[in-house]
């Protein structure tokens, strides 16, 4: 026998269907695939023709999981094509929906779809016989990003209060309030648990990375800033589509992004962390140093650790928001996009959302471009892949695939969103097994 | 949770955003009791374990746009003895739907540059559609209360417990002031099946539809209300035309303002 393929044929604990495909030469690890077999959906081409208004709504149904950073990149994108910029409670009311919904979907991966790989549960319910206080605590974190969300946005899964220029409605200083110990107790209970999370058994693995992040002069990045790279990058959101490209490739329904002329590169939180460490919040940083993690992490396996610092991040942003607020007179500014084009990027919670529109004089969507993290974040999953691949090479069968599925959910990919996507194959050729 | 339950569930996925199999999860006070009360077996989402069938629940989520999605749903049929579509996509079509009646080759040469690797259907089709179902569960997404009724009337051996009549009555029921009456705010209320405690109109905007025709809904009257508010006929049309567009009766008065 000379050669061996692995297979995952349904990747499991990731949003939407995919399979990872390996082929090993002679212990020499030679093709790594991630496909994506979820079916596509087509929203950029239905979205022609709807009115601009309707972005925010129609975007958000790409993902049940990261509805919010859908609207948010939606109406940044129509709000500049309207050439209007929000600012005041109505900008930090949206960060802190954003800080909602980083917590709910960050806590969703840590300890339901990644921890299990850790520890070698198959899922959380698993983990919970043997660690029920921290499955437990984990809901309620969980739960408490969603508390931000439903008080925001009316509810969890495809909020319904957000529109161009702001909400339909804002609420009361009270409503806010009323959340306040609830944001308290889950953030001190993040605290506690991120020293758990610190001690998980990290593979020890890292590769040369370029992170690309949004970066704001004041702030941890959500809707706005430049978008930056560790070497060197350094653009207005305007030139996305010069410098990045899209390629479309056989075994995926989602687009593969690179960067023009360079190639492969990683967004998510551990971008946006090692590129935004300075603005971090004080007990997010104080967390940060006390377990180890400094700015220029490139262990992979260490991203749930860097989701956990960004949980307590949001938290204390949360917090910081609801204590200054100020209940604006009007829930929204009039924004009527017409004849004009608009693009955003906002930080979903796995990375970069970019929107590009191009508004009709009658404030129609004539055009539409949506490139979701996941998509951009392919390529560097299958080079990935090899890398760990063949640091494991000498694993079983069974343990190489486990821990290439773990490799694939250190992106806490959504493919829902990138199919615009997964199913693993492992084929070994090898005289040796 | 020491014993395993003896009854077993099954989530499967087609096309869809996967925000109403999260709805399960996102019943955080609930979750570790529905999973003491039934074996939740396969969960791909959730769990590696994937665990074969016969399954005595299946919760179907998203639509059929796929030859191969076509034939994956009989064999769930097959091996499910109780099989509930929830939300949107899998009981109308979803938002994907509106490719339906459109050309999809040239949908697929607007997303991708290489359309012949696309495999997809014509149609975004829900799930009855292709196999009988047992009962549908409505909204885009699903409320997980209503969720967490259906599990516990399959467990229980009734029917559930799920209201058919329209968001206005849920309006009267949290006190909600009428958008229509009181800002002159086109709403799709009327017409539309309640499930969602009437969230829209709670934050001063009209109902968009979500959860679908309600019972018997009179929507030439309602067209006509939204006329006389000054709506024009493209804007009846799309509000049909949403995320419940192939459900029969939105359909229907969508199509009698398609210009």
């Amino acid at each position: 026998m000379t050669s061996k393929t692995i297979k995952v044929d349904y990747l499991t604990r990731v949003e939407g269907e995919g399979s990872l495909f390996l082929r090993i030469d002679k212990d020499k690890v030679t093709e790594a695939r991630l496909n994506i077999f979820e079916p596509p959906r087509f929203f950029e081409a239905f979205l022609r023709g709807r009115s601009a208004s309707e972005a925010p709504d129609i975007t958000s149904r790409i993902c049940g999981i990261c509805p919010v950073a859908y609207q948010m990149s939606a109406i940044h994108a129509m709000e500049r094509a309207a050439r209007i910029r929000i600012e005041g409670p109505l900008r930090d009311l949206r960060r802190l929906l954003y800080c909602g919904e980083w917590i709910e979907s960050h806590a969703l991966h840590i300890f339901m779809l990644h921890a299990p790989d850790f520890l070698g549960f198959d899922d959380a319910i698993a983990m919970a016989r043997e660690h029920p206080d921290i499955v437990q605590t984990g809901l309620s974190i969980k739960k408490a990003g969603n508390s931000i969300v439903e008080c925001l946005g009316g509810r969890e899964v495809h909020p319904i209060n957000i529109r161009l220029g702001g909400f339909y409605r804002v609420p009361q200083i009270s409503e806010l309030e009323a959340l306040r110990d609830t944001l308290k107790r889950a953030r001190d209970d993040m605290e506690r648990v991120i020293d758990w999370i610190s001690k998980l058994p990290f593979p020890d693995v890292s590769r040369d990375y370029e992170f690309v992040s949004l970066r704001h002069p004041d702030e941890y990045p959500m809707n706005e800033g430049q978008i930056v790279s560790n070497k060197g990058l350094e653009i207005d959101v305007s030139a996305f589509d010069d410098t990045f490209e899209e390629e479309h490739v056989p075994h995926s329904t989602a687009l593969h992004a690179i960067i023009k002329g360079r190639g492969a590169y990683f967004v998510g939180p551990m971008a946006r962390f090692n590129l935004n460490f300075a603005q971090l919040s004080p007990l997010a940083s104080e967390a940060a140093k006390r377990t180890g993690l400094s700015e220029g992490c490139t262990n992979p396996f260490k991203s749930i650790l860097v989701r956990a610092i960004e949980v307590l991040f949001a938290f204390e942003e949360a917090l910081r928001i609801i204590s200054i607020y100020e209940r604006p007179e009007a829930a929204h500014v009039e924004i009527d996009p017409a004849d004009a084009t608009g693009w955003a990027a906002t930080e979903a919670p796995r990375g970069l959302l970019y929107h590009h529109y191009k508004i009709d004089p009658q404030g129609r969507i004539e055009t539409a471009r949506i490139i979701p993290p996941t998509s951009q974040n392919q390529k560097i999953i299958e080079d990935d892949l090899k890398t760990v691949a063949q640091h494991f090479i000498g694993l079983s069968d069974d343990e190489l695939k486990w821990r290439c599925e773990q490799t694939i959910r250190n992106y806490d990919p959504c493919i829902s969103c990138a199919a615009h996507f997964l199913t693993l194959n492992i084929d070994r050729a090898s005289e040796g097994l | 949770m020491s014993a395993v339950p003896n009854r077993k569930l099954a989530v499967w996925k087609f096309a869809s955003c996967d925000g109403c199999q999260l709805s399960l999860l996102n019943c955080e006070d609930e979750l570790l009791q529905v999973a003491a009360a039934i074996d939740i077996a396969y969960f791909p989402e959730a769990s590696r374990a994937m665990r074969g069938g016969p399954y005595n629940l299946s919760l179907v989520e998203g639509s059929i746009t796929t030859k191969a999605d076509a034939e994956r749903i009989k064999t769930v049929r097959a091996q499910s003895q109780w099989l509930v579509t929830i939300g949107a996509c899998a009981t109308a079509g979803g938002i994907q739907a509106l490719r339906n009646g459109r050309d999809v080759r040239e949908f697929a040469s607007i997303v991708y540059a290489k359309p012949d690797y696309i495999d997809t259907l014509e149609t975004s089709t829900p799930i009855a559609d292709h196999v009988s179902v047992d009962f549908e569960l409505r909204g885009c997404p699903i409320n997980k209360k209503q969720l967490l009724e259906v599990i516990s009337a399959f467990l229980a051996g009734r029917r559930p417990a799920i209201a058919t009549h329209s968001v206005c009555l849920e309006c009267k029921a949290r006190n909600a002031v009428c958008v229509m009456t009181a800002k002159d705010e086109p709403c799709l209320g009327p017409v539309t099946q309640a499930g969602c405690g009437a969230i829209c109109p709670a934050y001063g905007r009209g109902c968009y539809g979500c959860f679908g025709p309600m019972e018997q809904p009179n929507t030439g009257a309602l067209s006509k209300k939204w006329q006389a508010l000054g709506a024009k006929p493209r804007q009846i049309h799309d509000a049909f035309r949403s995320f419940n567009a192939e459900a029969p009766a939105f359909r229907a008065e969508a199509n009698l303002y398609d210009e």
